[in-house]
């Protein structure tokens, strides 16, 4: 029997190191719930509301930097509009569109349709793309953000944005499942303090000392760095500070409306 | 060898050789025989729908075709609805009880006793070929007395199948409905294949002693082949449902199934996840019969039980440890696998929120070398001879310690604002560049090619190489491990740092090749030194410390809890879809729990399950016992 006792209390002090560690040892991240459909009020979209929305379908849902990021796994973006032409008129182009904006989306839809040299699917011969059909299950973009990502990918690869917004909002499959969506913050003061900037910067009445200080930031950048900034952190990072500080979720937590607020707000930080 | 004897080895050899194929035949045709009715269908693969938008899976999703070797190509089964899309009210509920939570605990246990029961018939099979070539009758009682524990874990597995598909049917009725129709085929051969387990599997054991000696022992021998070829069907096709809401096959972007049995049977990630498990339920069979032996080495009162329970439980450490040997490399392809198979999946799993459970995975298998090498270091103690061995035993712990503590290290660190800003970053100066995968390859390449040379020196310590060329087949030994461990780290630091990511993955298969290399070679030239080799004195068995018994406890209990939480993974990586992709989870609890919530889950399901096996050890305990009670029965005239 005492050994019975010793085993169980040896085995339960094992079971709960193992536990212990789990729930103490490391970052308790909660995994984001299953994405839902966004009511999408496009008529009252500006174009570069449209484009803000693209950025944060880009950064978010659309899930596209978890492979077109600096690890190498699949091409960069950042010139996709500068190259397209280019690869339109090249022998391994295999698809049918005639302008950029076709071509992004066919490559959205249709990923091999021109597959990147070094980066096809292995023993392809790089004729087929490993990227997934983005309006497919997994992802599932309607028309709208499709366009959307569209938009953004010519805005922030220096292109023009040809792009026109559509009139409606298609709604997706799986619209059963949507909940109503959380209502869009009103002022930008509410946006800072959600999103608790002033923990690393000074803003407002806070004085964070983590980033770059803000309170004249509007006076030095304009909206283009600081939409940047905020969904892309790290793409240029101010001089004395850190890359990898700021999170680079606010794409994919901020609605569109709250990201050009709050750059507005930023740009009109000027005294 | 006489003639006569040769002509019975290889007729029974044949006989057992043609038993088994038979076996696996009817196993495999079963699903195919039965589904003859319909005609072959097309398999329309999720890739080959992506064109239409909408598709299911991504377009690098091999086709069910590929998958099916072609077998299924012709004309679209019998109709089959879309996959349903739910809502929450379409769940469901009782009163107080968590849906997910009941199903996921019910379904782990299944899972940790059939692993079980697949794989101690495997090993057992073995020890018993082993006795009959030896003629060493301990090897036959070893075998006998695993075999019996299994018999109680196999009516609990049965149990808790039985339970499991209640649990499904309760509250997934829609989900289940939708596999069930894809499935049925081979959900009937599942059924007879049961069947066949049971009636094998108890004239496996209740005729252990009466198919004793000559032919007998033979067909004995076939029965055991036969209780393992039907035992692996099984989990095939139980692993064929799991794989298919992974990896869908033959349907298209709205889940209307297109195909045959054997596609939704043969599709992407079937063969990585059984490959897996086989070994994984090898490995994990012998920590659990370790672990009872280790109860029985406790709870021995005389020397000689002692010895007898010291020898199984070295035994069924040595099958953990040869098992788990391999099985980082089974990991390793199943993952590459899952990435081939849809690289936003792998990146889910190694990059996403999971990517903190490889270090828990770290610990754990850190946990499982580093008892499993105790275990053998106490067990050099039984030799008269260790002498030789122990001063390096401490360089060896140096190494693995180390190597675990590599493993160990995130990318990542979770700071303060005042911590990040003094560190410069999320990542470490310096031990930052142990997070990375070249990094965490390398030390578990150390990690095994360092416990295999415990088990060198484990095999030496009672013996003295008696061949002439000893002295050199030492060197060759040497050397052989020294230019294979500076291969392995100049792989990882080479094309691990210095190149871009294509190429660390990469080199990863080669650092595998070299530890394979290291440990077959090695084991080629130490089997020819120490062939004939003189015992220093006979080995003491019984000769063990009480504390090395606990080392494998702690075997049997961290490969539990690991198993708990891989599938918590496999599982966790279909994120919000029931089948990945095409139908979707919309129950209150399709979220994706947290590592935290998933860890307590994971430990009361751990806790069940070693109440429930400690329950076996007694009713296996108890089975042996034959008290003769004085003046209880009538005393019978003759």
């Amino acid at each position: 029997m005492m050994n019975f006792i010793k085993v169980a209390v040896f085995s339960l002090l094992v079971i709960a190191g193992f536990w212990g560690f789990s729930n103490f040892g490391i970052p308790q991240i909660k995994p984001e719930p299953p994405p839902v459909e966004a009511k999408l009020d496009l008529g009252a979209m500006t174009m570069d509301q449209f484009v803000a929305l693209g950025g944060k379908i880009y950064n978010g849902k659309g899930t596209c930097t978890l492979c077109h990021n600096a690890m190498g796994r699949a091409p960069m973006l950042d010139k996709v509009a500068a190259v397209a032409a280019e690869r339109l008129k090249d022998a391994r182009y295999k698809g049918a569109g005639k302008s950029v904006e076709e071509y992004l989306q066919e490559s959205l839809v249709k990923p091999s349709a021109f597959v990147v040299a070094g980066f096809g699917k292995s023993g392809t011969n790089d004729t087929e793309s490993p990227m997934p059909d983005v309006t497919g299950g997994g992802i599932g973009l309607n028309e709208s953000e499709l366009k959307a990502v569209i938009a953004y990918l010519q805005d922030s690869s220096g292109g023009e944005v040809t792009v026109e917004i559509p009139k409606m909002d298609a709604p997706a499959e799986g619209a059963g499942a949507a909940k109503t969506e959380e209502a869009a913050l009103k002022t930008p003061e509410a946006i800072v303090a959600k999103h608790a900037c002033g923990a690393c910067h000074v803003i407002g009445d806070q004085a964070g000392t983590i980033g770059p200080n803000l309170a004249k930031i509007g006076a030095t950048r304009n909206k283009e760095y600081l939409r940047q900034a905020i969904l892309d952190p790290d793409a240029v990072v101010a001089k004395g500070f850190a890359a990898g500080m700021m999170p680079k979720t606010y794409g994919e937590q901020m609605k569109a409306v709250e990201l050009e607020m709050l750059v507005n707000y930023l740009a009109g930080m000027k005294k | 060898m006489h003639k006569e004897e040769l002509i019975v080895l290889t007729r029974n050899i044949r006989t057992i050789c043609g038993a088994f194929a038979l076996a696996i035949s009817a196993a495999l045709a079963l699903p195919t025989l039965v589904h003859s009715a319909d005609p072959p269908a097309t398999a329309t693969a999720p890739a080959a729908t992506a064109s239409a938008g909408g598709t299911a899976a991504t377009p690098t999703a091999p086709t069910a075709s590929s998958g099916a070797d072609g077998a299924a190509s012709a004309q679209p089964a019998a109709s089959f609805p879309p996959a349903p899309k739910l809502t929450a009210a379409d769940y469901p509920t009782v009163k107080g009880v968590n849906a997910r939570v009941a199903v996921w605990l019910i379904a782990q246990l299944h899972l940790w006793f059939g692993a079980f029961v697949v794989a101690v018939p495997m090993f057992v099979f073995m020890i018993e070929a082993i006795g009959m070539a030896t003629r060493d009758k301990r090897y036959d009682n070893m075998a006998y007395e695993f075999i019996k524990v299994t018999i109680t874990a196999y009516s609990l597995t049965a149990l808790l199948g039985g339970l499991l598909c209640f649990g499904l049917v309760l509250f997934y009725p829609d989900l289940f409905k939708y596999l069930a129709l894809i499935f049925k085929e081979s959900m009937f051969a599942y059924a007879l294949l049961f069947f066949a387990e049971s009636a094998v599997l108890y004239i496996y054991y209740y005729g252990w002693h009466w198919l004793q000696g000559g032919n007998k022992k033979w067909v004995h021998l076939t029965l055991g082949l036969l209780l393992n070829a039907v035992g692996l069907q099984l989990m095939f096709l139980a692993n064929a449902w799991t794989t298919f809401m992974m990896s869908p096959a033959a349907v298209d972007a709205a889940g209307v199934f297109n195909g045959n049995t054997w596609a939704a049977i043969h599709n992407y990630l079937w063969n990585p996840i059984n490959i897996h498990r086989v070994v994984a339920n090898v490995a994990y069979g012998g920590s659990v019969v370790g672990a009872y032996a280790a109860f029985k080495f406790l709870s021995a009162q005389k020397p000689e039980e002692r010895a007898h329970y010291d020898w199984m439980g070295y035994n069924a450490n040595f099958i953990a440890i040869a098992a788990l040997l391999p099985l980082p490399f089974a990991g390793y392809y199943l993952t590459a696998e899952i990435y081939a198979y849809s690289q936003q999946m792998g990146i889910t799993l190694m990059g996403g929120v999971f990517a903190w459970l490889f270090i828990i995975q770290a610990v754990l298998i850190g946990a499982l070398f580093l008892s499993a090498n105790y275990y053998l270091w106490c067990g050099m103690g039984r030799s008269d001879g260790a002498y030789r061995y122990n001063p390096r035993i401490k360089y060896i712990a140096v190494v693995l310690v180390g190597a675990f503590l590599v493993w160990f290290t995130p990318h990542t660190l979770v700071l303060t604002n005042s911590e990040l800003k003094g560190l410069g970053g999320p990542y470490h100066k310096y031990l930052g560049a142990l997070g990375i995968m070249p990094a965490k390859n390398t030390a578990v390449n150390f990690l095994i090619v360092f416990t295999f040379l415990s088990f060198l020196f484990y095999r030496r310590a009672n013996k003295i190489a008696t061949v002439s060329w000893a002295a050199a087949g030492n060197a060759a030994q040497v050397a052989l491990f020294t230019a294979g461990l500076i291969n392995i780290t100049i792989l990882g630091v080479y094309y691990g740092y210095f190149t871009n990511t294509v190429y660390k993955v990469a080199a990863s298969v080669p650092q595998v090749l070299t530890t394979l290399v290291i440990i077959i070679i090695s084991t080629v030239i130490d089997a020819f030194m120490y062939k004939g080799a003189k015992d220093v004195a006979p080995l003491r068995w019984g000769r063990m410390p009480d504390r090395s018994q606990y080392a494998l406890f702690l075997l049997a209990v961290s490969f539990t809890w690991l198993m708990g939480l891989m599938g918590y993974v496999r599982s966790g990586i279909r994120q919000h879809w029931h089948v990945s992709n095409i139908f979707r989870d919309s129950s209150p609890d399709a979220y994706t729990p947290g590592l935290g919530y998933a860890a307590s889950v994971v430990s009361v399901g751990t806790i069940l399950f070693m109440a429930m096996v400690i329950f076996v050890f007694w009713l296996s305990t108890v089975s042996g016992r034959h008290p003769t009670v004085k003046g209880y029965w009538k005393e019978q005239t003759a």
